[in-house]
């Protein structure tokens, strides 16, 4: 492990002065942003803004030319490797809802549960009756209850997006990267689902990347907008939306 | 959990190993006890014929396990059942002594031929049957460890994989076509005498090579039930179906693939090495790409990621192939097997078994929602077929 003797920062993550270019094109830029430790921090800002690129940096899925990526103030995060970076607590919810489709709910639970990953831990496993408990709270939060023995595949467009927040829940990370959570619902799951973050921030961090003002309004957090794979504003939803760079890059006059 | 066993084995993998066990000991029986003539009694010819498809049956199923189920599809196997077959016709060879046309004790005729002053220090042990037959595990399981040790690990994926499984099986088949690579040439190994001591053309000998490969069979099966049945086996399917967010969840799926390509590499070798005391021979030509892209298409017919289905898929389109290549219609055998594949793809891209089950499973799912609830919970596990197409 590649700890540092002392923490550098209270922060839970921590990025300061990332860099990263594909083929020249600069995604990210001088990215610096932190992430208080039970906090939830909204990002918007326009497409190819960097947003995606930003989780997959944090998550390991790019590695930056340069700058600092630390979580809990000692671990580097670029020095790791997706897995890892799951094992430590980083839980990720991609844009488009990624399930395991050809598997019930349940089992998709199953698989997210943050119990030993290793072959041979996989191999020999027997459920447990925490384990059980455990899958059995999460589907009751994400009310497919009823549903748990149906395949994942067979579930509507909010309700995958669900059972992914669900599978999150079931891994119990520290950190949960949210990638636009309510694409594709309707009003009233975009409410349900608001309740369900906050619900879920009361003891872990978030951060959620969103388009929809309204949902991210209804968060009434932190909110940060990235543009050209910079920060270009933070605030409060008010402050942001009456920047006039926010305005002019990304709201619309 | 129910245990290991009762979890593998649902209805129709229990209908399966029944049908496999009653022919594993009916074949045998009517070759030795009935009479030769007699209408039950099935020629030696025949039994030999049967344990070679039992034996592609085997090596489906060890590409079923990783195709089906975790989404490698490999188009080298046949380089894993080729190198257990080696192994054994190593065995074989050192088991005919003396016998030989040079009547060398030590050196088989082809090294005498060649003049080796020696045995090649890799041919050391073989004549220890317990030696070849680990061995027969260890080669293909080694080089499969290796290869995918070097290729997962990189992140090797999809069509590239599949190249790169090409490649290996085509470069050892140009390997072991050289002389003095130590195995043979392009005569291969043959002329085999004894193995453990029976007379390989002896009809006892080959009955209990039948009765053998289907046990053989039954294990496969057995394991590769207990895998996919198994949490591991939902790890795998995820792994098919979506990698990333696999390893997102926090697992390291390139130990995942390389269990399972490992394991299915043993499974292999172990068909190749029941494969050679039944055909006599073993020659580089097993290498040949064209023998793993067509051990895919068994499985492909049979239906991915069913197990049963790659079974039965080895021995229908192997059946199909003795039947065409023995008529008048032998040279058009490679395009009936092209016509095979491109119906099957586009008419049942299930394949056989998977076919049958979409057709039985809301009949069965039916008739459990009419009884206990109890039961419906179990099934439930049961349902969630594999997904056949990427």
């Amino acid at each position: 492990m590649n700890a540092m003797e002392t923490r550098t920062t209270s922060a839970l993550l921590y990025l300061d002065g990332v860099h990263v270019s594909f083929d020249g094109f600069h995604a990210i830029n001088n990215l610096s942003l932190t992430l208080e430790p039970g906090e939830m921090r909204a990002i918007i800002g326009p497409n190819g803004a960097g947003k995606t690129t930003m989780m997959d940096i944090i998550t390991g899925k790019t590695k930056p030319d340069e700058g600092e990526v630390l979580f809990d103030g000692v671990t580097d995060l670029t020095r790791l490797d997706e897995t890892r970076i799951a094992e430590l607590g980083i839980g990720r919810k991609f844009q488009k809802p990624t399930v395991f489709e050809s598997q019930t709910i349940q089992d998709n639970l199953l698989l997210a549960l943050n119990v030993d990953h290793s072959v041979r831990g996989t191999l020999f496993w027997r459920e447990t009756r925490d384990e059980s408990e455990r899958i059995e709270r999460v589907l009751e939060t994400i009310r497919l209850k009823d549903a748990r023995h149906k395949l994942a595949g067979s579930l509507s467009h909010g309700q995958k997006q669900w059972l992914e927040i669900g599978m999150l829940l079931a891994q119990d990370p520290k950190l949960l990267l949210v990638d636009e959570p309510v694409a594709g619902m309707t009003d009233v799951e975009t409410q349900q689902t608001a309740e369900l973050l906050k619900e879920i921030n009361k003891d872990k961090t978030i951060m959620v990347v969103e388009h929809d003002m309204t949902f991210v309004r209804e968060l009434g957090v932190k909110v940060t907008c990235l543009h050209e794979g910079t920060v270009l504003a933070e605030g409060t939803i008010d402050q942001v939306s009456s920047n006039e760079r926010v305005i002019e890059v990304y709201l619309g006059r | 959990m129910p245990h290991v066993l009762t979890r593998s084995l649902d209805r129709s993998a229990t209908i399966f190993l029944a049908v496999v066990a009653t022919i594993g000991f009916l074949i045998p029986l009517s070759n030795l006890l009935l009479p030769a003539g007699s209408m039950f009694q099935v020629p030696t010819y025949l039994v030999a014929l049967f344990g070679k498809y039992v034996c592609y049956a085997i090596l489906a199923l060890s590409i079923d396990l990783i195709w089906g189920y975790c989404g490698i599809l490999s188009l080298g196997h046949g380089a894993f059942f080729a190198l257990g077959g080696y192994a054994m016709g190593m065995y074989l060879m050192r088991q005919i002594g003396s016998r030989g046309v040079y009547g060398n004790p030590v050196l088989p005729d082809f090294m005498v031929f060649l003049n080796y002053p020696e045995l090649p220090w890799y041919w050391y042990g073989f004549d220890m049957f317990w030696f070849a037959a680990v061995m027969v595990l260890l080669v293909p399981g080694l080089l499969a460890f290796c290869f995918g040790w070097l290729a997962f690990r990189s992140r090797v994926t999809g069509v590239y994989l599949s190249i790169i499984t090409q490649a290996m099986t085509y470069a050892l088949l140009l390997a072991f076509f050289r002389n003095d690579f130590g195995f043979g040439g392009n005569n291969g190994l043959t002329d085999f005498k004894d193995i453990l001591g029976f007379n390989v053309q002896a009809d006892g000998t080959r009955a209990a090579l039948f009765l053998l490969s289907c046990l053989a069979l039954i294990i496969a099966f057995l394991i590769c039930r207990a895998v996919v049945t198994s949490k591991l086996g939902k790890v795998l399917i995820a792994v098919r179906d979506a990698e990333s967010r696999t390893r997102f969840l926090g697992y390291r799926v390139e130990s995942y693939k390389l269990f399972v390509f490992t394991l299915s590499a043993c499974m292999a070798g172990v068909a190749g090495a029941l494969y050679v005391p039944q055909v006599g021979i073993i020659n580089p030509g097993e290498f040949a790409p064209g023998n793993s892209i067509e051990a895919v298409i068994w499985v492909a017919v049979g239906g991915r990621g069913t197990l049963i289905g790659a079974a039965l898929g080895a021995v229908v389109v192997n059946y199909a192939k003795t039947v065409f290549t023995s008529g008048p219609l032998a040279p058009y055998w490679l395009f009936m097997l092209g016509a095979l594949f491109i119906l099957v793809t586009l008419l049942l891209p299930k394949g056989i078994m998977g076919t049958f089950n979409a057709w039985w499973e809301p009949w069965k799912a039916q008739r459990i929602s009419v009884n206990a609830e109890s039961t419906a919970l179990e099934d439930g596990v049961n349902v969630s077929k594999p997904k056949p197409a990427e």
